[in-house]
């Protein structure tokens, strides 16, 4: 017979509700380590999935998710024409926040040098990779944008021609493509006005000077669009990605580029242990110290539930010893209750997580390795807390049921 | 149905609660001996030591000094257990209380039946076994209810049924009609009768009910914590004699 399964059976409903209360806070712990995944995961996504061997950035910057980062664009002809470079594409990325049907719209910008990179490394999950090299746009799922919503964005508007599924940045916000060109002009979008004024600026300097005086037509050309003034750099770019011909040797290619001084290399690996190190270290060592507590937290509560059960049973448990029963009877019925207590919770969390986490506007990624973890915690938390209540069993006196 | 060999015997036993200053002598050199078989009654006002002395025969007490013997066996010597007291009260001892005493969050078989199995009695035997001696005590149609559902007299009848379970050869009875009317009093205490006639159990039972004394054999009085008195009963008077 087995003692504990029938007191559960007897107090059904005050069980169930202890067992959805352990759920809870087990669900919470899964969460939290889910958050945490989350994070990592968001932090790796964007590097490990666009496939570059080698990111070259701005000279003594950790960028271009770090820190800001800007190199010139045409930085990239400089790498495709190097040995052992298969292909080098410009990358931008930055943060905007506009209002899109009256809610505001956070999103982490990435520009694809279009056309020999069209997305198609994304994973879509409607709508199509980038076909046009200008307003047509890739978006997260996250944005909860749709297939063919029209969005401005600078001057322009742009139409969303493909939906991707689990693309974020560090912060959490959706990532949304764009070609390299359009993207640059979202970052370096100004006014009619502000261009007037940076263009009559331009014509002051020069006619403040000698050069102005003796040759006119500069004054003129000073009044031109930037983009047809030689003298004005090209746009900046955050960072090139290098993809390199298989069989290159990594190191030599590394070093060559490290021999310039005008910028910074890293490999795949560093890119990423910068992100892990330096990025979300912070954010991932409050996670990790937060779900700690909440294991202490978890147990105690445990502990405390499974001592007073055994309160409620002192007086049956003074019975069994009266009437003989072994002290394996009386730790099973403790110990048996608390494993299931433990195991329903987690049953609990575990089910009830699965419908709750894909709500939570940032990502939650609760993998195998995390479940099976948490269920030791799980087993050790529930053994733990019936200790407290076996302790308290074994020091009831069988005279207890005579007083 | 009295048989001339001890089942249980005490030695000058005494119990002393406390130490020092709050010292309570709890029951004074007591010596008795119960026959196998034997119905005895336990009398006495309220501290006079009864339940001491069911305590420490139930071995769920030690006794200070004194020794205690169950039938040959020598089961403590003082506050030295001899043998595994649990292991005793589990095969030799069976009890029953002033409240019930049934594990509420089982049906009256279960309750019978868990007794069984604590001695290790497969679970099939033991369910057939509690099911027999809820028929022989008359509240079998109740064996799927919980103690809850069963009026006082039907739990105290789950009760003996529970303490008759593994055949002891002692029953411990403190105040068992305490909660129940005359008439399902009077039917607990012939139960007593019967058990000790049909299991060849030693019954003691520590009783303020006077009305039901003529179906023990033994009375024994107990007066601030001695054994002031044993008698032979009569079975025709309500109280026995000398």
């Amino acid at each position: 017979m087995n003692l504990a399964i029938k007191d559960i059976h007897h107090n059904l409903s005050r069980f169930s509700l202890t067992a959805l209360g352990i759920g809870m806070l087990l669900m919470i712990v899964m969460g939290m380590g889910g958050i945490y995944r989350g994070l990592i995961e968001e932090a790796t996504l964007l590097v490990d999935k666009i496939g570059a061997d080698l990111w070259v950035v701005q000279r003594e910057t950790r960028g271009p998710f770090a820190e800001i980062s800007r190199i010139p664009r045409n930085l990239e002809d400089r790498l495709k024409s190097m040995p052992g470079v298969a292909t080098a594409r410009a990358f931008v990325t930055y943060p905007v926040q506009r209002e899109f049907r009256d809610k505001p719209l956070r999103m982490q910008i990435q520009g694809l040098s279009w056309p020999d990179d069209n997305g198609g490394w994304l994973p879509l999950i409607s709508g199509r990779r980038i076909e046009s090299a200008h307003y047509e746009m890739i978006v997260d799922k996250i944005l909860g944008l749709r297939l063919d919503d029209k969005i401005r964005l600078g001057k322009n508007i742009y139409t969303v021609v493909g939906i991707t599924k689990n693309m974020s940045s560090i912060a959490g916000d959706g990532l949304a493509f764009f070609t390299l060109l359009d993207a640059l002009d979202i970052q370096y979008d100004y006014s009619g006005e502000a261009i007037r004024i940076e263009r009559e600026a331009r014509r002051s300097r020069v006619a403040g000077q000698d050069i102005g005086a003796t040759q006119p037509s500069l004054l003129e050309r000073a009044l031109l669009p930037s983009s047809n003034l030689a003298a004005l750099p090209s746009p900046y770019v955050s960072a090139v990605l290098v993809t390199l011909i298989p069989g290159t040797n990594l190191d030599t290619v590394v070093d060559k580029i490290s021999g310039w001084t005008d910028v910074t290399v890293f490999t795949h690996d560093q890119q990423n242990g910068l992100l892990l190190t330096g990025v979300v270290d912070r954010s991932r060592r409050q996670l990790g110290l937060f779900r700690s507590i909440l294991i202490v937290i978890s147990t105690i509560i445990m502990a405390l539930i499974i001592y007073t059960l055994t309160l409620e049973k002192v007086h049956d448990i003074a019975m069994l010893k009266l009437i003989g029963a072994r002290n394996s009877v009386i730790l099973g019925l403790i110990l048996q209750q608390a494993l299931l207590l433990g195991f329903l919770g987690y049953v609990f969390a575990f089910y009830v997580g699965k419908w709750v986490f894909p709500i939570f506007p940032r990502r939650v990624i609760i993998n195998t390795g995390d479940l099976i973890y948490l269920s030791l915690i799980v087993l050790a938390i529930s053994v733990l807390s019936a200790g407290l209540g076996i302790w308290k069993a074994l020091s009831i006196d069988p005279n207890e049921v005579v007083s | 149905m009295t048989g001339s060999a001890s089942a249980i015997q005490g030695q000058s036993l005494t119990k002393i609660y406390g130490s020092g200053n709050a010292e309570v002598t709890g029951m004074e050199d007591v010596t008795f001996s119960l026959s196998i078989g034997e119905v005895v009654a336990l009398l006495g006002p309220s501290g006079s030591g009864k339940s001491t002395l069911l305590t420490i025969m139930g071995l769920i007490n030690a006794p200070t000094s004194g020794k205690l013997l169950i039938g040959e066996a020598l089961v403590t010597d003082g506050p030295v257990a001899k043998v595994n007291l649990r292991v005793y009260r589990r095969k030799f001892i069976g009890y029953v209380l002033q409240k019930t005493n049934l594990i509420p969050f089982l049906t009256a078989v279960e309750n019978v039946q868990l007794a069984l199995e604590i001695n290790d009695i497969p679970c099939r035997a033991a369910r057939n076994r509690a099911m027999e001696l809820l028929e022989s005590l008359d509240v079998v149609h109740r064996s799927g209810n919980l103690p809850y559902m069963l009026s006082g007299g039907e739990q105290q009848r789950v009760a003996i049924a529970r303490a008759l379970a593994n055949k002891p050869m002692l029953v411990l009875a403190d105040e068992p009609t305490a909660a129940l009317d005359s008439v399902r009093g009077r039917q607990v205490m012939e139960l007593f009768r019967t058990v000790a006639r049909e299991y060849g159990a030693t019954v003691m039972v520590a009783t303020h009910d006077h009305r039901s004394l003529d179906i023990f054999d033994r009375i024994l009085e107990m007066e601030d914590g001695r054994l002031v008195s044993q008698k032979q009963a009569n079975k025709d008077s309500p109280i026995g004699q000398d």
